[in-house]
């Protein structure tokens, strides 16, 4: 266990030296999209001096990671708040949306799974694989605007209410548990479709595996119900599989909310960054990067610890 | 169907020894549970799991009848085959262009529903919307199979490097491989795909991701580690057989043994993954370009054709959205499903 967290420790760190690599040398250079507008010729020249632009690479990274480190984030180039404040804001925002989904498609995801690898090959079995295929082919950017349109305008015109049963952007005078449910009922349908998909499949064929074992068959053997055979056994041995690739996919979800934030115009990491990128914020895009890919890392590690765990073949090994 | 399923259960069996695996399902569940599998660190995930396969491609004739027999690939890869034709001929195809001058006549047209003279409806200016999602097809599928291409290459030469070497070239290059795969993707591709004048440490400058050519290399950049370990792990459990063996002995080089030996015996799940490959190429693009961060108009591709209908979300226009969305999602699922019927015909597993 304290080996392992030691060990993702350097990962930690040479990740943090690829990313500084492929924002400052193939990401645009700072001091160019800062003087976009700018006429001043010496613009650029001083905005890299200001920037630290100047120093070499290997320069430039160690004060970033000190600097880093201290806590000392800077501030962003546009608005001049500070950095560590509006990471901490947004994630808290990402995580509620992020917390949601995980919870309802988990909960779908295992029960779909379930029934798959209990009737597998049945009809039922055969929708939920077509609809999982359908489900990874599904760009989530065009989903969340058929949602928009088909779930909160259509049915305000056809109800002729003033306002959409589910809000399409955040409702700024929203108050109150319904409210709050409101405004995230779309966003949560939309990050599930991928994660129902990928978790159900997941768990279908982990499931499927220790029902086709041999204990499952002493268990029905010695007189078992089937139904305890599939709740009790089946279920309980399949689950540490599932929990592996639900914490694995958590952690990426604190970067990957860049599309459905943008479309439900929700604030969060991923539109902190897509508004830092467009705007050539560099300051956000560094420390963002590095609190992301340290939710990536941190949560391989728990998929890993839990999976150590919840499988005990897995620790006497 | 009930062979199907035999050969189904016999693969769960057989792939489910030792770890814990969930075996195969659908080529593309898998390509998820494999990357999710191995990204622990546990030596038991890296060598077990992998299949030990036989030689495969011995016979494309019995690949192409077992390919058949999936139905629902074959209706695919026929789908493909049409749309990718008619977004070749595109000019042939349609009447219309893809940006035409502004006149009158093509601004009377404005907003039509879709009928049998705009099959897709036209938009605010009176552009035909088919005749645009016809166009942006043609760079999809050009990105797409661009990005497979590149990807396979760059993934295949890391993998058989790592897997045939092994020692420290394998922990060096699958180390790496772990890193790049930590990094947040779509966070960088944006931020590389906003560079308008990208460069490799200011000497060798390759085209921005606006372009085609820019955007097949950045998705590449990030799209090969799959490849590269699936590569690396077949190359693992082959080295060990005895007819690399016998060629070693023979006096065969290293690189005869990857090109004439290994590699022929594990074209099978490069297949495969280069497959899924372009459906996840052609899905990664339209969404930068939707993000504004790829080609921009007046260029159309899927991406742009949808942000550029944005703002029409809850109004009678809303049509301009749904066709070029519907032909995204369509040719992506159509992809997957003939790369889910290649992995079924590639199974050496399977005995017929």
């Amino acid at each position: 266990m304290l080996r392992r967290v030691a060990a993702s420790i350097p990962v930690l760190l040479l990740a943090s030296v690829l990313v500084f690599l492929l924002v400052r040398e193939f990401g645009a250079d700072p001091a160019r999209v800062r003087c976009q507008a700018s006429r001043d010729v010496h613009c650029r020249e001083r905005a890299q001096k200001e920037l630290g632009l100047n120093a070499s690479l290997p320069e430039q990274f160690v004060t970033f990671m000190g600097d880093f480190v201290r806590g000392d984030w800077g501030q962003s180039q546009r608005t001049d708040q500070s950095v560590a404040e509006s990471i901490r804001g947004d994630l808290w925002e990402t995580s509620q949306l992020a917390f949601w989904a995980v919870l309802f498609s988990g909960g779908i995801a295992l029960a779909v799974g379930v029934y798959s690898a209990s009737r597998p090959y049945s009809r039922g079995d055969y929708l939920f694989t077509g609809l999982a295929f359908a489900g990874i082919a599904m760009p989530t950017f065009w989903f969340g605007l058929l949602t928009i349109q088909y779930l909160a305008f259509e049915p305000q015109k056809i109800l002729g209410t003033t306002e959409p049963i589910f809000y399409s952007i955040p409702n700024p005078v929203a108050s109150g548990a319904v409210d709050y449910f409101r405004g995230l009922a779309l966003p949560v349908l939309v990050l599930s479709v991928q994660l129902v998909a990928g978790w159900s499949r997941y768990q279908r064929s982990s499931m499927l595996e220790e029902l086709n074992s041999d204990y499952i068959r002493t268990a029905r053997a010695k007189g078992l119900t089937r139904r305890r055979v599939v709740w009790k056994h089946g279920l309980r041995n399949s689950l540490s599989a599932l929990v592996t690739v639900v914490a694995l996919d958590v952690g990426a979800l604190f970067g990957g909310l860049i599309i459905t934030e943008r479309i439900f115009s929700r604030p969060g990491m991923g539109t902190l960054l897509l508004s830092a990128v467009n705007n050539g914020d560099t300051q956000i895009v560094l420390p963002w990067m590095l609190v992301v890919g340290a939710f990536i890392i941190v949560f391989n590690l728990i998929a890993d610890v839990a999976y150590g765990i919840l499988d005990p073949r897995v620790r006497l090994q | 169907m009930s062979d199907h399923r035999s050969e189904y259960d016999q693969r769960l069996r057989q792939s489910g020894t030792g770890t814990a695996s969930p075996a195969g399902t659908s080529a593309l569940l898998d390509a998820a549970v494999v990357t999710a599998e191995e990204s622990f660190d546990h030596p038991e995930f890296d060598d077990e799991g992998v299949s030990t396969a036989p030689p495969v491609g011995s016979s494309w004739r019995l690949v192409g009848r077992r390919f058949v027999r999936h139905k629902v690939a074959v209706v695919s890869l026929i789908i493909l085959l049409f749309v990718g034709a008619l977004a070749t001929f595109a000019s042939v195809v349609s009447p219309y262009d893809f940006n035409p001058p502004l006149t009158s006549e093509v601004l009377d047209d404005a907003r039509q529903p879709p009928s049998w003279e705009h099959l897709f409806g036209t938009d605010k200016l009176g552009r035909d919307q088919f005749t645009r999602v016809l166009y942006a097809l043609q760079k999809s599928l050009l990105i797409g199979l661009g990005v497979a291409f590149l990807s396979v290459v760059i993934g295949v030469s890391i993998g058989s490097m790592a897997g045939f070497y092994g020692g420290m070239t394998d922990s060096a290059l699958m180390r790496f491989t772990d890193l790049v795969l930590v990094v947040p993707e779509l966070a960088v591709l944006l931020i590389v795909a906003k560079n308008p004048d990208p460069s490799f440490f200011g000497v060798f400058h390759f085209p921005p991701a606006t372009t085609v050519p820019g955007m097949i290399l950045i998705l590449a950049a990030l799209g090969w580690m799959a490849i590269a370990r699936i590569v690396r792990g077949e190359f693992l459990s082959l080295r060990e057989k005895e007819y690399v063996e016998a060629a070693r002995a023979a006096g065969a080089s290293g690189r005869r043994i990857i090109w004439r030996h290994l590699l022929p015996n594990a074209i099978g799940p490069i297949v495969v993954f280069a497959t899924l490959e372009v459906g996840a190429a052609i899905l990664a693009e339209a969404t930068l370009s939707f993000l504004g961060a790829g080609i921009q108009l007046p260029e159309v591709s899927l991406g742009n054709l949808i942000s550029d209908a944005e703002s029409t979300v809850g109004t009678d226009l809303a049509y301009l959205i749904v066709f070029p969305g519907l032909t995204l999602f369509l040719i992506v699922l159509c992809v997957n499903f003939v790369g889910d019927g290649l992995r079924d015909a590639l199974d050496p597993k399977a005995t017929s």
